[in-house]
């Protein structure tokens, strides 16, 4: 009995290194962006932003602007963390204030 | 009132301002640059030296106050200040700061990105322990981490809207009756944003609120937050007007 040669390529496994970073429990859960409502920023600027940032229509803009206003804050945007933090950077950069955080 | 912003044909917008008016804008625009300017607060890493390491206009001597002056006077040292401001750029690469600044007009512009936001509990009235606790520590961490890799590109960009300002102010050359300032597409962008930032910055320094506002809007002329609250609710005004030159 010679030993049995299996000569069908597999494919590499390479051991994954898991060192993935603790604070991404759940990577299916969505990240969003938030925007908190400030008393200095114009109403008028906060729907501009939205409109120029994310491309949201005047009525959509609107709206969050105004969950922003009287919710004391919305959910503007979400997707992947990096995209989130995009997000975030951007609305800094307009003076808006920001926060990204996994959906839950 | 005049002093409002109308679109050109171009897609950019003009308005007629007086002397007054373009020294005023301009020594805000000048105190939010010493403000934003190079970054005052520390690195937690230690950074290479910097050869003629400029001293820092810091958040300490408060960006909006003051900024009722007329500005006419001592034009040269602020041209000097401006010159300093604009040579400074950081070393390519170099980490920003990981912790909020101090200065609450700066923490302003520069928040945190992780975090409940504006209704975040003191650290101290967390149970340690807790969910609550172990979450506002990962949210620490992550700022800190976000802010290092963002805040100098940050500060970049805000100081570059701040130059705009002051570059088409003493690019004008006003006669008896003022100066028309007009502003490309892209100069509006930068004006909205500088406005904006200072709006911002004098806002936190006048403590406004949703609740406040009446009290604030009401002061008798006696009172030394007069000047910076007119010249607040002034900058409300351009900057509601420049919007209005903007939306699509």
């Amino acid at each position: 009995m010679g030993p049995v040669s299996v000569a069908t390529p597999t494919e590499i496994e390479r051991p994954e290194t898991t060192e993935e970073p603790v604070e991404v429990p759940e990577p299916d859960v969505p990240w969003v962006t938030v925007v908190h409502n400030d008393p200095v920023n114009l109403m008028s600027y906060v729907t501009y932003v939205f409109q120029a940032y994310f491309g949201y229509s005047k009525e959509k803009a609107k709206k969050l602007m105004l969950d922003v206003h009287h919710k004391g804050r919305a959910i503007v945007s979400s997707g992947t963390r990096e995209e989130m933090e995009r997000d975030v950077q951007a609305m800094h950069s307009y003076g808006l204030w920001a926060t990204l955080t996994q959906d839950r | 009132m005049a002093g409002h912003f109308e679109p050109t044909e171009d897609g950019g917008a003009t308005i007629a301002l007086d002397e007054v008016e373009i020294s005023i804008l301009r020594s805000l625009a000048v105190q939010l640059l010493e403000l934003i300017g190079p970054g005052s607060e520390p690195a937690d890493q230690p950074r290479p030296p910097r050869d003629a390491e400029s001293p820092a206009p810091g958040g300490a001597r408060g960006g909006a106050e003051g900024g009722g002056e007329s500005g006419g006077s001592g034009s040269e040292s602020m041209e000097d200040e401006l010159a300093g401001i604009e040579a400074v750029s950081w070393p390519p690469f170099a980490d920003g700061p990981s912790e909020p600044p101090a200065d609450p007009a700066l923490a302003r512009l520069f928040p945190d990105a992780y975090g409940p936001g504006p209704q975040a509990a003191p650290p101290e009235d967390l149970t340690p322990g807790s969910e609550e606790a172990a979450r506002a520590k990962r949210d620490r961490a992550a700022s800190a981490e976000f802010r290092r890799y963002t805040e100098n590109d940050l500060r970049a960009r805000k100081r570059e809207d701040g130059l705009a300002v002051v570059r088409a102010l003493d690019a004008l050359t006003p006669g008896e009756s003022g100066a028309v300032l007009t502003l490309t597409p892209a100069q509006s962008q930068q004006w909205l944003g500088a406005l904006n930032d200072l709006r911002l910055a004098i806002g936190t320094r006048l403590e406004v609120s949703d609740d406040t506002d009446d009290e604030l809007y009401q002061l008798p002329d006696s009172d030394e937050r007069k000047p910076m609250v007119m010249a607040y609710l002034w900058l409300g005004g351009l900057q509601e007007t420049l919007v209005e030159t903007l939306m699509p």
